[in-house]
């Protein structure tokens, strides 16, 4: 292992440029998908941020008896789908009308506007399908008089979001497919710098897993440092966008450290196979 | 005595068509010194590579210390190779290295301590006469140099059988008498030489049994001289008839 660290190192040293060249090209590679990786962020969290407001509002018909809806909202949060469920008498209605709606102020009178029951539901249960279940269950109660939620709106957003998850995951694996191929060819590049060297550990006997070990050694650390840069070059895109344009998410420590591994492992990978198709072409 | 070296009825083709070696079988004892020679094309290479299990036969087999090509695992080639030294025409140095690091990479791939790597390339330098050149980098040698150089490392781990395509080849007269030389010594200290060249001058100079290839086929071998050559062998039995 030392012997592999020492002449991994001896690689970078004997031909930094080649070495810096790899590095930057790695480094762009991942910086693509690393920016493409926080688009995909800020869409899916604004998305969630959307979905979040699906709401169910069922209207109580005008005299239900104020215990009869309590206990309704009691039995509906117990629902398996339901986040949050409000009742909203019809005082605190016509307050909400008079305070978001301030210029028609004069028009609302006491009565005018009905109490409700607003249900907010938990992630994963917002599809329309779902949506759609819990307002029929609502509908069951016989002092409800009418549900709204938005029927064509929550079938427009679920498509969406079902459109930006397959979009993403394909670019997104197109984007990993294509850095991977830039990344092998560039570790195949340096692999063919030092054939002679290669030549000689195998004329000396040197076992295969020896003669790959600085070359995996090599390929993991550029990678390593290739993640690195791609990261901070995202930071800089991303503090000079949040200052100019619009605020965005950055990646979280998880997503940096996933980012790193992958780096590494993908110039692991990369060098096992330039140099395990070398070893097989010279036999 | 063994044979070291076995061949048997040995064909080797390339994917291009090209026959390199027909139905060549000879033997290489314990300890012998060997030329091999032909003209360029005729399989002298082909025998060093398969020697070495650089190539497999195509068809035949190829006995080397005990290992035959018919069920020798790749896991096995490396400890195979450390037994069996082998130098080129073309020296096939690290020149970002020393010559001391040069030799010394060839013990530092078998996982040698360094207590043990420095006393012994210090010893093969004294045995090739290149201890002052110790800290040159190749491209400061001669190409004579060079090739003692290549000769060290191919030593140093002690093997059995010294394999050399050409050694002579890039090098002026004197130069090629020196080297020749040094392998006579190497045989000497008992390790076997077998050493193609096209050089027939050197072979008649020297007393050695030859092997004389022809488009691939082995068509005289003078056998093992009965002055000088062998250490410990007897004459190995003559193969393949003149054709």
């Amino acid at each position: 292992m030392r012997l592999a660290l020492r002449e991994a190192l001896r690689a970078f040293r004997r031909a930094p440029m080649l070495s810096a060249l790899s590095i930057t090209t790695i480094a762009f590679s991942l910086f693509a998908f690393d920016l493409f990786g926080l688009v995909a962020l800020n869409l899916r969290s604004a998305l969630r941020q959307v979905e979040s407001r699906v709401e169910i509002r069922a209207f109580v018909a005008e005299g239900t008896r104020a215990e009869a809806a309590s206990a309704a909202v009691g039995d509906i949060q117990r629902f398996p789908e339901v986040d949050r469920v409000t009742l909203v008498t019809e005082a605190e209605a016509l307050e909400r009308a008079r305070r978001e709606l301030g210029e028609f102020e004069d028009v609302f009178d006491a009565g005018i506007l009905p109490a409700s029951i607003e249900v907010r539901l938990s992630e994963g249960y917002r599809d329309p399908a779902q949506v759609r279940v819990v307002a029929e269950r609502l509908a069951r109660y016989d002092f409800i008089d009418d549900i709204r939620y938005g029927e064509e709106w929550v079938e427009k957003l679920y498509r969406l979001r079902t459109i930006a998850t397959v979009v993403g995951l394909a670019l997104g694996s197109t984007f990993a497919l294509v850095s991977i191929i830039i990344i092998g060819s560039t570790i195949r590049m340096a692999v063919l710098a030092r054939a002679r060297e290669i030549q000689v550990m195998r004329l000396v006997g040197a076992t295969r897993g020896f003669i790959r070990a600085p070359f995996l050694l090599e390929g993991l650390l550029k990678g390593f440092f290739g993640g690195v840069i791609a990261l901070g070059l995202s930071f800089v895109t991303y503090a000079s966008l949040g200052r100019f344009v619009l605020h965005a998410e950055f990646f979280g420590i998880g997503h940096i450290l996933l980012g790193l591994l992958a780096g590494a492992l993908i110039g692991l990978l990369g060098s096992a196979y330039a140099v395990g198709r070398h070893l097989r072409h010279v036999a | 005595m063994s044979a070291m070296v076995r061949f048997t009825r040995v064909t080797k083709r390339y994917p291009t068509a090209v026959t390199a070696l027909d139905g060549v079988s000879f033997t290489l004892d314990r300890g012998e010194f060997a030329f091999l020679t032909g003209p360029s094309g005729a399989g002298k290479s082909s025998i060093l590579k398969l020697i070495f299990v650089e190539e497999l036969p195509t068809a035949g087999e190829v006995k080397v210390i005990g290992q035959s090509s018919v069920t020798l695992s790749a896991a096995k080639i490396p400890s195979l190779r450390r037994k069996v030294g082998m130098v080129f025409q073309d020296f096939r140095l690290l020149p970002d290295r020393s010559v001391a690091e040069n030799i010394a990479f060839a013990l530092e791939v078998t996982g040698a301590p360094r207590s043990r790597i420095d006393p012994k390339v210090r010893r093969v330098l004294e045995q090739v006469d290149l201890r002052a050149k110790a800290a040159a980098r190749p491209h400061e040698l001669s190409g004579g140099e060079q090739q003692r150089v290549a000769i060290a490392r191919a030593l140093v781990n002690d093997p059995i059988l010294l394999l050399a395509d050409e050694p002579t080849g890039n090098l002026d007269e004197r130069s090629a008498r020196s080297i020749l030389d040094l392998l006579r010594e190497i045989h000497r200290a008992g390790t076997a030489v077998l050493m193609a060249t096209h050089d027939l001058d050197l072979v008649r100079a020297t007393p050695f049994r030859t092997l004389e290839l022809h488009q691939g086929r082995l068509v005289f071998d003078s056998g093992s001289p009965t002055t000088d050559a062998t250490v410990a062998a007897p004459a190995p039995s003559p193969a393949n008839a003149p054709s």
